[in-house]
């Protein structure tokens, strides 16, 4: 494998030896020392034409902790209003003989589109409203972690799917893996996902009912009067996790969140800082799947 | 071109005199005189006696169409041509030559170039052009409203003047319902045609592709059948209202297909155009981002495709237009959301619409009709014919012939096909337009 574009282009044996390689790397992180030379010489651009901190950031961190040389490459604004092509921005990149591109794009697709364009390992970082495959990585492998599989589980992903990469790529491992998807949300914000075999539920109070897990996604405010919903206030009354919708779920349910919060909109503070919650666990884990998949990927094979 | 030429023993399809079977068509001085059929009439039998002496006549012709198809050059009633303003997407010079090697022999193109063609000097301008640079005939749409805006009608009468046969706001849709209704009702002073882009935008903003389980999949942004259906259904409501001639651009849906057949029912004076995209692939072309099989409206799925097919057949779509829409490589190299919509349609067309009569679901002659004799008279145009007298503006088709589509071989410039290595059946070997006669065989 060259590139991690999708969960969808992944198949089960992958998506294992990605997490097998991941637990390896937490315990590296748990260390004093917290570097490995295992990609010692490879260099990486994280190539970002969307604002982004909290995966910038992880990335940032896994490729140090992979001992690679690190390019930044903040373009903030789409390649079509600076003027110059996004082939001609992946060209020029390349021609520093970078060995991965960890890119992040408003447009979907753009992954797939440089991957076939270039010789390095093409790792997508969050692209339009497709997909965010490290992000499901680590949300699966958070899971596993706590319930010990994902085959069997009841997975409640709450709130704006339509417009959610973390919700895509969620549904496309844990459908994978025999998980059992409810999706909850205001019906101007679910998508036809029927082929994907999940449930839809536009009642949190049905929808949470003796779930495993609980994710909800984070609310774009802009999503606001353009008619998905009136308010955030009537959203957070209708759709909000609290600590009595929290009752429905399992005991022993747990609640995930990608980041950042909008606490009092999509969920309450007792429920995001309660012990159900393993939102800073999703942040830790983020590192080491991060770095397994690159050093599964590899980089640009000098010979090749 | 030879003062004479005769096309012999071709299978002459010509729906305008209702002739489908084997004959000969003599041409002189680029009008054609004469068309003589093989079978039946006594009279064609007595004139056997009394064929053409080849030797005796300078500067003639044979053209030996055993086998083949001759048909009336095509009329491609929505092209577009990009000149003014976009001449790195197509010229006039380059359009008009791909058109030819496509079978095609009159153009209609759309008024979305820049300037708009929404006053007589763009027109007259196109039409110059044309006349000087072009290798087939060019007739101008003229835009429904200045500028494409939306806002206020344009000169229709001045345009008519000048040469505009239709008008179009094609690639933006009239939103606002009263301008659309003054629209059908003034033209009707010039008995033309009003072009109707049917999309409702506020349906289908920020979307790039049909909207559905695979808009999902890809992570694109949908636009819905409803965009399509929810603005025919307006502009076949305010045709019936007004009386005026309401003509559908590029039905892509079940459901236009659809109200476009109960309208006729009712008799509500409208045509309909489909193009070979819409019939022949579903929104699966997409798959993988590919920007060429990005287009407006969007690639459909299967069951509209059906429909489309099926409207073709019972005649509730009268016309096959190419939506003829060249851009240049480096503005389909972009983002799929960012990329341009369009397909470089004039040199796949006719082999697409072969495609339809070797899957049985047209026979030549009503292919014909719907690429010559149709859009001429929904157009109110001389063209399509082969009548005693007209232009000789003719085609003819190898069916048997098989090849590959190539767009680094095209004519036009634009190369955007989503059809790129597919396999065709049937193309256009010759086509006789403007006095110059053109054998495609040549290049292989």
């Amino acid at each position: 494998m060259k590139d991690l574009v999708g969960i969808k282009e992944l198949d089960r044996d992958d998506i294992e030896r990605i997490l097998d390689t991941a637990a390896s790397f937490k315990d590296v992180l748990k260390r004093d020392i917290k570097k490995v030379p295992a990609l010692r010489g490879k260099t990486v651009v994280n190539l970002f034409f969307e604002p982004s901190t909290r995966t910038k950031t992880s990335f940032e961190l896994a490729e140090k902790r992979l001992s690679t040389d690190v390019l930044n490459f903040s373009v903030p604004t789409s390649s079509v209003v600076k003027g110059e092509s996004l082939l001609d921005t992946v060209r020029t990149i390349e021609a520093y003989g970078v060995d991965f591109i960890v890119i992040r794009h408003s447009s979907s697709g753009v992954p797939h589109f440089i991957a076939r364009n270039v010789k390095a390992s093409v790792i997508n970082a969050g692209d339009g409203i497709n997909e965010h495959p490290t992000q499901a990585l680590l949300d699966a492998f958070s899971i596993v972690e706590k319930k010990g599989g994902l085959n069997g589980l009841k997975v409640a992903i709450v709130g704006d799917i339509t417009h959610s990469r973390v919700a895509k790529s969620n549904i496309y491992l844990l459908s994978k893996f025999g998980a059992h998807i409810r999706l909850v949300g205001p019906p101007t914000l679910i998508p036809d996902m029927a082929d994907h075999g999940v449930e839809v539920f536009y009642s949190m109070e049905d929808g949470l009912k003796n779930v495993d897990v609980i994710m909800m996604l984070r609310i774009q405010m802009e999503r606001q009067g353009k008619g998905f919903f009136p308010s955030t206030l009537e959203y957070f009354r209708n759709w909000g996790l609290d600590t009595q919708r929290l009752k429905l779920a399992d005991k022993d349910a747990i609640v995930m969140h990608p980041g950042p919060m909008n606490r009092g909109i999509e969920i309450s503070s007792d429920v995001a800082d309660s012990g159900q919650s393993i939102i800073l666990d999703q942040v830790t884990n983020g590192i080491a799947v991060r770095m397994a998949v690159m050093y599964l990927l590899g980089g640009a094979k000098k010979d090749a | 071109m030879p003062d004479t030429i005769v096309i012999k023993n071709g299978h002459i399809i010509d729906p305008s005199q209702c002739i489908d079977g084997i004959g000969d068509i003599f041409i002189e001085d680029g009008k054609i005189v004469r068309i003589e059929q093989k079978s039946g009439s006594p009279e064609a039998k007595k004139k056997k006696n009394n064929d053409f002496r080849s030797s005796e006549l300078p500067n003639f012709q044979i053209i030996d169409a055993s086998g083949l198809y001759v048909i009336p050059g095509l009329v491609d009633m929505h092209v577009h041509l990009r000149e003014p303003g976009f001449e790195h997407k197509e010229t006039i010079k380059t359009g008009t030559l791909a058109a030819v090697k496509g079978g095609i022999t009159s153009v209609c193109c759309m008024p979305n170039t820049n300037p708009v063609n929404d006053n007589r000097t763009v027109t007259e301008f196109i039409l110059r052009k044309a006349y000087d640079e072009g290798s087939c005939n060019v007739y101008p749409i003229g835009a429904i409203t200045k500028g494409q805006k939306g806002e206020e009608l344009a000169e229709m009468g001045m345009m008519r003047e000048e040469g505009c046969v239709a008008f179009s706001d094609d690639g933006v849709p009239v939103a606002n319902g009263i301008l659309m209704r003054r629209a059908l009702e003034y033209s009707k002073t010039f008995n033309v045609p009003i072009i109707s882009h049917c999309e409702d935008v506020s349906l289908s903003e920020g979307g790039s592709m049909n909207e559905g389980a695979l808009s999902t999949q890809l992570g694109l942004r949908g636009i819905p059948s409803a965009s399509e259906d929810v603005m025919v259904a307006r502009d076949i409501i305010l045709a019936e209202l007004t009386g005026g001639r309401l003509h559908i651009a590029h039905v892509s849906t079940e459901g236009s297909v659809r109200l476009i057949r109960q309208a006729k029912e009712r008799g509500v004076n409208i045509t309909a155009e489909t193009c070979p995209h819409y019939f022949t692939i579903t929104e699966d072309a997409v798959k993988g981002y590919n920007t060429n099989a990005k287009v407006n409206p969007p690639l459909r799925r299967q069951k509209d495709v059906e429909a489309v097919t099926e409207g073709l057949k019972d005649g509730t779509i009268d016309v096959i237009a190419t939506d003829h829409a060249p851009h240049h490589r480096d503005e389909k190299l972009l983002e799929f959301d960012n990329a341009p919509s369009g397909i470089s349609g004039f040199e796949t067309a006719l082999s697409l619409g072969i495609g339809l009569v070797n899957a049985g679901v047209l026979t030549m002659s009503k292919l014909i009709e719907k690429t010559t004799l149709h859009p001429a008279k929904i157009l109110g145009i001389d063209k399509g014919t082969l009548k005693t007298g007209s232009d000789a503006e003719i085609a003819i088709v190898d069916m048997n012939k098989e090849f590959h589509v190539r767009s680094e071989k095209f004519v036009s410039k634009g190369r955007n096909t989503p059809f790129e290595g597919w396999k065709l059946k049937g193309m256009p070997v010759i086509t006789i337009c403007k006095g110059k006669v053109y054998d495609w065989r040549i290049d292989g």
